[in-house]
C-alpha cells in the first residue's frame, strides 16, 4: 500500500492529497523525520516506525502557523489542492533555509505544480512568513 | 496507478540484501530512495515479485575519504551529498551537479546509486560520475567488481550490473586543487530531465596551457560520454571553447526524439559545451591565482 493512501484510508488524514501518483505534482508531500518528501512514491511499509508530520500537525488544532497566514492574507491559494503539500515543503526549506531569496524560494517551488495562482503570490507570502519567523525568533 | 502486488523485504544489514538478491535475482528490484523506481512501480513499467528495500542499510550512507577518492555509499541521498562539506571542496564538479537533480522533494529521498543504477541517459549524477572519471563498486554474495563508470554505462537504462549484484559504493577522484569545473544543462523546467547537460573540468599549467581537460556531455547520446579530447591539451584557452563546442557537436551521435530532435540536440550540445568551458576556464584561472 501506498503511504499516501495508507495516511488518507487509513488514518484519516485527508491533507495528503494524491494527484499524479507517480512523485511529480507534489501534492502529497508530506515531513518524514522532518524532511519534506513525497509519499506517493513509498510505501507504508516503509515508514514504519517513522515520525511523520502532514499538513494537519503543522500547527496546533484550530490555529494558523506563521506560513498558512501569509498563504492566506495573499491570497497564495486557491482551490487548495497542493497547498497542504507545499506547506510541508517550506516547513522544511524555512528550518534549512530561514534566509531565502527569491530565486531558492522558486527553486524549492519548482517541486509542485499549482494551476491556479500562477505562484508569483506564493512566493510572496514564503517570503513574507520567511521574514516574520525570522523577527519571532 | 497503483504497482502489482510484490514481496517486500527490508534486510537491515549488507550481507542480509546481498543473500536475498543471491536468491531472488532476476525476479526483484533493489528499492532505494524510489524516486525512479517508485513511479515505475506506479506505472506498472515495472512489475517486481519481490522489492528489496536498502533504505535503512546504514553502511551504505556514509562519506568517506581514502587516498585519492572520495567513497559515496550507494545509500547516500542526494541532499545530504548536496550538504556535504567533503563533497563540495573534495568533488565540486559532483556539487555543481547535484542542484540541477530533480527537486528540493525528490532530493531528500533520491540516492547517488539509485540514479547510477537507474543510468537514465539524461541523469546528472552519472554525467558527474563519467566526467570525473570515478567507479561503481558493485558487491555480490560472491564478491566485488569494480567498473570504471565510463564503461559502466552500457546505454539507455541499461549497465554492466548483473542481476545479483548491487552497487554498494561510488568512487570519485578528489579534484586537484588548482582545477576549475562546470556543469550547465538545458531542461524543459527546472528539475525536469535534461535534455542536454555539459561538464567540464580544466587545470592550467602556466596561463596559456591546458595541462589537463574533460568534457562531458549527457543527455544526447543513449548514455553519459567523456569525448576525446587529447588534441585540445597543450593548447592555449584562448579560443579553446569556441572550437571545442564545435568539436564536441561534430563528435556526438544524437539521439532523435519526442523530447528533442538531433539537430536540437546537436546545437544545444555546442551551446553548453561552450558555457561550461569557459566558466570552467575561469575558475581554473581564479584557483590558480588563488594558490600563487
Amino acid at each position: 500500500m501506498l503511504l499516501c493512501d495508507f495516511l488518507r484510508h487509513e488514518l484519516h488524514a485527508f491533507a495528503v492529497h494524491v494527484g499524479c501518483e507517480h512523485g511529480v505534482c507534489g501534492a502529497c508531500t508530506i515531513l518524514i523525520e522532518g524532511r519534506a518528501v513525497r509519499s506517493c512514491t513509498q510505501y507504508a511499509a516503509q515508514a514504519d516506525g517513522a515520525d511523520i508530520v502532514t499538513a494537519e500537525g503543522l500547527a496546533p488544532p484550530g490555529t494558523l502557523n506563521e506560513v498558512q497566514r501569509a498563504f492566506m492574507k495573499h491570497h497564495a491559494l486557491q482551490c487548495g489542492f497542493c497547498t497542504p503539500g507545499i506547506l510541508c515543503s517550506v516547513a522544511h526549506f524555512l528550518r534549512q533555509t530561514p534566509e531565502p531569496d527569491e530565486r531558492r524560494v522558486r527553486e524549492m517551488l519548482s517541486g509542485h505544480i499549482c494551476r491556479c495562482t500562477g505562484y508569483t503570490s506564493i512566493v510572496t507570502a514564503i517570503l513574507e512568513a520567511a521574514a516574520m519567523m525570522r523577527k519571532g525568533s | 496507478m497503483k504497482p502489482v502486488a510484490f514481496d517486500y523485504y527490508r534486510p537491515q544489514t549488507l550481507s542480509e540484501a546481498l543473500e536475498l538478491l543471491a536468491d531472488k535475482g532476476d525476479e526483484a528490484v533493489i528499492l532505494a530512495g524510489g524516486m525512479t523506481l517508485g513511479p515505475m512501480l506506479n506505472l506498472r513499467i515495472v512489475r517486481p515479485r519481490a522489492v528489496i528495500d536498502i533504505s535503512r542499510i546504514e553502511a551504505l550512507q556514509t562519506i568517506s575519504v581514502t587516498g585519492s577518492v572520495v567513497v559515496t555509499g550507494a545509500g547516500l541521498t542526494q541532499s545530504e551529498a548536496l550538504s556535504s562539506e567533503i563533497i563540495a571542496r573534495e568533488v565540486p564538479l559532483l556539487a555543481m551537479a547535484l542542484p540541477w537533480v530533480g527537486h528540493f522533494q525528490t532530493r531528500n529521498r533520491g540516492t547517488l546509486g539509485g540514479s547510477v543504477a537507474h543510468a537514465d541517459p539524461s541523469a546528472e549524477i552519472p554525467l558527474a560520475l563519467v566526467a570525473c572519471g570515478g567507479t561503481v563498486v558493485l558487491q555480490s554474495r560472491w564478491g566485488q567488481r569494480r567498473i570504471g563508470a565510463r564503461q559502466f554505462f552500457v546505454g539507455a537504462l541499461v549497465t554492466q550490473r548483473r542481476p545479483d549484484e548491487m552497487i554498494m559504493a561510488l568512487e570519485w577522484p578528489r579534484s586537484a586543487p588548482d582545477a576549475g569545473h562546470a556543469f550547465s544543462e538545458i531542461a524543459q523546467r527546472h528539475g525536469d530531465f535534461a535534455i542536454a547537460a555539459a561538464a567540464c573540468t580544466v587545470r592550467l599549467a602556466k596561463p596559456d596551457r591546458v595541462e589537463q581537460l574533460v568534457v562531458g556531455i549527457g543527455g544526447v547520446e543513449d548514455r553519459p560520454v567523456a569525448i576525446d579530447v587529447s588534441s585540445f591539451l597543450g593548447q592555449a584557452p584562448g579560443e579553446m571553447a569556441a572550437k571545442l563546442s564545435e568539436y564536441a557537436a561534430a563528435s556526438v551521435s544524437p539521439m532523435d526524439d519526442r523530447s528533442a530532435s538531433a539537430a536540437y540536440r546537436t546545437a544545444l550540445t555546442k551551446v553548453l559545451v561552450e558555457r561550461a568551458v569557459n566558466s570552467a576556464l575561469s575558475i581554473a584561472r581564479l584557483q590558480r591565482g588563488r594558490l600563487q
